[in-house]
């Protein structure tokens, strides 16, 4: 059991799943969980096993594609490690949350898994084109969960979403080929072309290239809206996860790929990417203030989160970046189960999402769990103290104050309108006043389902404990900066 | 070092357990959470009296400031960490003593209030929450902790505003609570971020290395920032802007009065006795760096951030005392009042330090948490009634609340000796009058008092004296929903003891505490910095010519309020206000709180409606319609070449088609449908390609 492990146990079950056929969902979901949770625990061995020194480890390498410098390139540091423990949560929590699926449950269980086999694969890649091959595993079940399972206007969110991925992806290959032949290696190695500059003009125009192919799935403005109509077509299980783990991969990339590849690039566009970032973080939180869909208001506030992903990126000094990457993990955990409580919960048992009529059902009195659950995790959703958001903000506004002031000082306004379309969304959802006239549903909501339950208490139990003693996730962070793919971008940034 | 001092963090820990433990109890067992949240606050009580005495002795040389310090790394960071840590000092020892004594006589007055509430038990974790966090804030050595327990503080505050959040009214109140204590919030954040970013720690004290301490403040108030102000003066404004928000000042009041929405004990505990004195003792906290990060002595820090302190409060001393005038709402009066006494606080920090501020922080808590508690009393008593035109004789229906209410009445207006108020607010008019830069927050100080004593008078008499008016049920406009019980003079009960008993306990705290500040005996300041207090009458003999300014003030205010309210008391409760009948522009413009409200309404609201639409709408159409173009075009694009190909290429192509079909024929049996000869097709393509990939990796 170790990290690279995850990628072949998620693979096989993807297999074993496939091959069940479609008549036994019972079994397809078990297989589901069994697989996730190994995965998990996998992740969490290799993550124990790995120590907090400051190296990248090499867990599998064999040549690829020789004549091209292909190698097959697993390898973790710190970074990585906490992205995959991510992706596990995240996994383990996408199947209690889609417990119900009966149609083609194989058939989705197997592109599931599939999906997270390629998201644990971007996290452990050291070779630049595997990585690429494991990013497009990635995005493409995501299509085909939306297309097949999902809801409104499930096509069209599908097909926004494939272009735009599709649209990042050609610029992302683009941008990789060129550095390939530019560097002159002969090598997809990622840390040996990190270790040889590039020149100066050609990061100048790569970089943007792409940062931008990546910060498009990472929601950046204004190339974001793919992600809220994405969000509200896809399926319960499969939104947990665009927001839980896709939209890591773009910030991922951007940092591991055009950031540690281009430092001289990234200092040079750090302004404006921090820009657009504030711009997405304040846009984002006032668009959703009006938005009377559930759960494109919960799509909206993504964006908005992510946004201070890509301030932390910008920043790039190593409380932004490391605050960035916590807040990766962070909003991983806080916006699957705002997804899963709307998407599962919610919409599969009053089958609407139109915040008007929701708040005649009362619903705190009829899912009482689920009422406070979303409550919960809206407090963490608004990034206060005692939950992961907190840590994560706190720190790349510390980063952003130090580089650039007047981001952290209009972040800071985002921060309160975040609170305003929150409050908004939970007195709408849940605790509507006396004015607003009752209604009763249809029919009878079935009351919140153990798996459930489970899924939303690791959610809410793991930011938490990230919000109270975030010591153990920072020191893994810490230590992934610290490690030797990571030297240029270190002493072009002028870190100590 | 005492065993408290090390294990300080007990006091704020033991409430938050209990808060974590009634969560996880079912709605029925509301008496094992009542028992625990007031357990957890009778022992944080104990706890913080054996802390307040720990600081009592081992200063007699002053200079030590008695502060026993635990920090804490909470995470690292490259070479750098992030730092948590408690501290016990004077300061936050009396903070302890008045936050768990007052928590916990309201904890026990919530049992009898709340006593027919289905929803007791939520209630009681929502307060033992709140009362961890204020601890927190309390005993917290660095800003950043202090700021999380703040924020905690903050929700705590939302949910029990909004407990009853069915009523309308509660739910607006508590969104715009938590909204507008955010935005001032944002300042202290910033400020924060500023204090990280210029001096690298959060700690107040950290043997040398803290942000509070020399070496920090030297290097902050010798950092000159853009137009001429220091950046230990650009770190202690946005501290300040903090501040404002939570201790409810102009222009960031609005939330405060509205708060009361919420259950009266807990406008008691929260929106008058702890919370809104928070911002208050943050200031006091950061005292250093207010007085510009040069160690002035008191009197002549003059800092831009101890001048803006002064301004806001002898502002907001005023501007609310005139809004309290116009309230006919028992519970609005005294939010106002509130707001008025914290502007008092504020010009005390200001004018005369910390010791001034926080002594009528401390006597205030008691004699507010009195008055709200006796609100209590009443409009439980009432059946719900919080419309004091509505009430009407209740001296001699309520006894016991009406004696501890006058005891409150008279300590809030400053009446002489006896009453706590008079001895603290005397001292911030005295700092106010011998304040360098300006007199201006003297007189408005003084205006205030007047104000102050006229419409407590008011409200006495109204309530208590002439005859109970409250026979006919009125259209009431925030009673809470369940009260439906019929109105009568009879139907007019006093308090059960689980109620009183803490009105009496705190009326005689009011009583005493006056005489920990006297001019001739200020043991308080002396606490606070460290000395032991002598008594020296002679230092009443300079005090005196501004006693007698302030005795007579009240004098006047109380008896203007007699004359025009208790002479003739009201006859109905529907006839008009006498200042109503006389000045009637200017009292409804006071009772419509001088349309701030709908200022921010018509400003910074419907500002943010109309950006939000926008981005909506550019969301919608511009950008989603930027991709729907995307789209077309390429359609577009395809469909002609798809057209050309039809018409040009495919023209050729069709010919070639003929061979190829016989040619395909002889393929078909490939396609047969069988789906075993398809899985064998597929093994033995990828049979072929791994044999494939493993000769190029041997030969490779």
């Amino acid at each position: 059991m170790g990290l690279a492990h995850t990628i072949w146990i998620s693979l096989l079950g993807a297999a074993w799943v496939a091959l069940l056929g479609g008549r036994r969902p019972g079994a397809a979901r078990a297989v589901a969980l069994i697989t996730s949770l190994a995965g998990l625990i996998s992740g969490l061995v290799g993550a124990l096993g790995f120590g907090v020194g400051n190296e990248l480890v090499t867990l599998w390498r064999v040549p690829w594609v020789p004549g091209l410098g292909i190698d097959f390139h697993l390898a973790a540091d710190g970074v990585s490690v906490v992205m995959v423990l991510l992706t596990g949560i995240a996994a383990v929590a996408g199947v209690l949350f889609s417990w119900n699926i009966e149609h083609r449950s194989n058939e989705f269980f197997g592109l599931y898994l599939l999906l997270i086999a390629g998201v644990y694969g971007v996290f452990l890649s050291f070779d630049l084109f595997q990585f690429f091959a494991f990013y497009e595993l990635a995005i493409v079940p995501k299509y085909f969960l939306i297309a097949i399972w999902g809801s409104t206007r499930r096509e069209y969110g599908a097909m926004k979403l494939a272009l735009y991925s599709f649209v990042g992806s050609a610029m992302v290959l683009v941008g990789v080929l060129a550095m390939v032949v530019v560097s002159g290696n002969g090598s997809f190695d990622m840390v040996k072309l990190a270790s040889t500059p590039l020149p100066v003009g050609f990061q100048a125009w790569a970089f943007p290239l792409v940062f931008v192919g990546f910060a498009i799935l990472a929601g950046l403005w204004p190339f974001h809206t793919w992600a809220p109509t994405g969000h509200v077509a896809a399926p319960t299980a499969a939104s947990m996860l665009l927001a839980g783990v896709v939209m890591k991969l773009g910030a991922y990339g951007a940092l591991r790929v055009a950031m540690m590849l281009m430092p001289l690039g990234a200092k040079q566009w750090g302004g404006v990417v921090a820009g657009l970032a504030v711009v997405g973080i304040v846009y984002a939180a006032l668009v959703a203030l009006v938005q009377t869909d559930f759960k494109f208001v919960i799509g909206y506030s993504s964006v908005s989160h992510m946004g201070f992903v890509l301030l932390g990126l910008a920043a790039a000094n190593p409380r932004g970046v490391a605050g960035a990457v916590l807040q990766m993990f962070s909003h991983g955990v806080i916006a699957g189960l705002l997804f899963g409580v709307v998407g599962r919960m919610v919409y599969e048992r009053t089958h609407t999402r139109e915040l008007s009529l929701l708040e005649g059902l009362r619903l705190a009195r009829l899912l009482p769990f689920a009422g406070v659950i979303f409550v919960l995790a809206s407090v963490a959703s608004m990034g206060l103290p005692g939950f992961s958001g907190f840590v994560a903000e706190l720190q790349v506004l510390m980063g952003a104050w130090q580089a650039f002031p007047a981001a952290a000082l209009a972040a800071g306004v985002g921060v309160v309108l975040s609170v305003a379309f929150t409050l908004r969304v939970v007195q709408r959802a849940f605790l509507p006043d006396d004015t607003v006239p009752v209604t009763e549903p249809e029919h009878r909501l079935a009351p919140i389902t153990v798996p459930e339950k489970l899924g939303a208490l690791l959610l809410l139990g793991v930011s938490l404990w990230v919000g109270i003693a975030p010591r153990g996730l920072m020191e893994w962070i810490d230590a992934g900066l610290a490690s030797p793919g990571f030297a240029t971008l270190r002493s072009t940034m002028g870190w100590p | 070092m005492h065993a408290i001092a090390t294990h300080i963090w007990l006091i704020p820990l033991l409430p938050l357990l209990a808060a974590g433990v009634v969560a996880l109890l079912p709605k029925r067992a509301s008496t094992a959470a009542i028992g625990l949240a007031t357990g957890s606050m009778g022992l944080a009580l104990v706890l913080s009296l054996a802390a307040f005495l720990a600081t009592l002795g081992g200063h007699a040389d002053g200079a030590a400031h008695a502060t026993h310090i635990g920090n804490f790394d909470w995470f690292r960071l490259g070479t750098g960490s992030v730092r948590l840590g408690f501290l016990l000092d004077p300061l936050g020892a009396v903070m302890l003593v008045m936050v768990s004594f007052v928590g916990l006589l309201i904890f026990i007055f919530s049992i009898g209030y709340m006593a027919h509430d289905p929803n007791r038990t939520r209630f009681f974790c929502f307060l033992a929450l709140f009362a961890s966090a204020m601890l927190g804030v309390v005993v917290a050595n660095s800003l950043l902790l202090l700021f999380a327990c703040w924020e905690v503080m903050g929700v705590a505050s939302y949910l029990l505003i909004g407990f009853w959040y069915h009523k309308p009214s509660a739910a607006v109140a508590a969104k715009k609570a938590f909204l507008v204590t955010r935005i001032g919030d944002i300042g202290l954040f910033l400020g924060m971020l500023w204090m990280y970013h210029a001096t690298g720690t959060l700690l107040f004290f950290d043997d040398g290395r803290g942000c509070l301490e020399a070496d920090a403040l030297t290097q902050l108030g010798g950092t000159a920032v853009r137009g001429g102000l220091t950046a230990a003066t650009g770190i202690a404004l946005l501290l300040l802007v903090g501040a404002i928000g939570k201790s409810g000042q102009v222009p960031l009041h609005v939330w405060l009065p509205d708060a009361m929405e919420g259950p009266t004990p807990v406008s008691a505990l929260i929106h008058a006795a702890t919370m809104v004195a928070a911002g208050v003792f943050l200031v006091a906290r950061v005292f250093p760096l207010m007085t510009g990060g040069v160690d002035t002595p008191v009197g002549e820090g003059t800092s831009v951030a101890l001048q803006a302190v002064a301004g806001v409060g002898a502002l907001t001393a005023v501007f609310a005392a005139c809004l309290a005038v116009a309230q006919q709402d028992i519970k609005r009066i005294l939010a106002y009042s509130t707001v008025s006494q914290l502007g008092y606080m504020f010009l005390g920090l200001g004018t005369g330090g910390v010791a001034v501020g926080m002594f009528h922080l401390i006597t205030h808590a008691f004699f507010k948490a009195l008055l709200f508690l006796g609100a209590g009393s009443v409009i439980h008593g009432c059946h719900e009634q919080q419309d004091i035109r509505w009430m009407g004789g209740l001296r001699r229906l309520m006894p016991v609340t009406y004696a501890t209410y006058a005891v409150g009445m008279m300590a809030l207006a400053g009446v002489p000796l006896f009453f706590s108020g008079f001895w603290s607010k005397d001292e911030i008019l005295h700092a106010a009058w011998s304040w360098a830069p300006s007199r201006w927050p003297f007189v408005l100080g003084v205006v205030g008092a007047f104000l102050t004593a006229f419409y407590m008078t008011r409200q006495m008499a109204e309530v208590f004296f002439g005859q109970y008016r409250g026979g006919v049920r009125p259209h009431v406009g925030h009673g809470i929903p369940e009260a439906t019980h019929g109105g009568t003079a009879g139907g007019v009960h006093e308090s059960p003891g689980v109620m009183t008993v803490p009105l009496v306990l705190l009326a005689g705290s009011t009583l005493v505490l006056g005489w920990l500040g006297t001019p001739a005996w200020p043991w308080f300041e002396a606490y606070l910095n460290g000395h032991s207090a002598h008594l020296d009458f002679g230092r009443l003999a300079a005090a005196w010519p501004m006693m007698l300014v302030s005795v007579v003030v009240v004098a006047l205010g109380i008896g203007t309020g007699w004359w025009v309210y208790g002479r003739r008391s009201r006859v109905g409760a529907t006839a008009p206000d006498p200042l109503e009948s006389q000045f009637p522009r200017i009292f409804r413009g006071l009772q419509a709180r001088l349309y701030v409200d709908e200022l921010y309404d018509a400003t910074v609201v419907r500002l943010h409606h109309v950006v939000s639409m926008v981005c909506g709408w550019m969301d919608e159409l511009v950008l989603g319609g930027l991709v729907t173009l995307v789209g077309l075009g390429s359609r577009l694009a395809a469909f002609s070449a798809r057209s050309l190909d039809e018409l040009l290429v495919n023209l050729g192509f069709d010919a070639g088609c003929a061979s190829t079909r016989w040619g395909g024929r002889g393929f078909s049996w490939l396609q047969n449908g069988s789906a075993q000869r398809y899985l064998g097709g597929l093994g033995l393509g990828l049979a072929t390609l791994a044999i494939l990939v493993l000769w190029g990796w041997r030969h490779g």
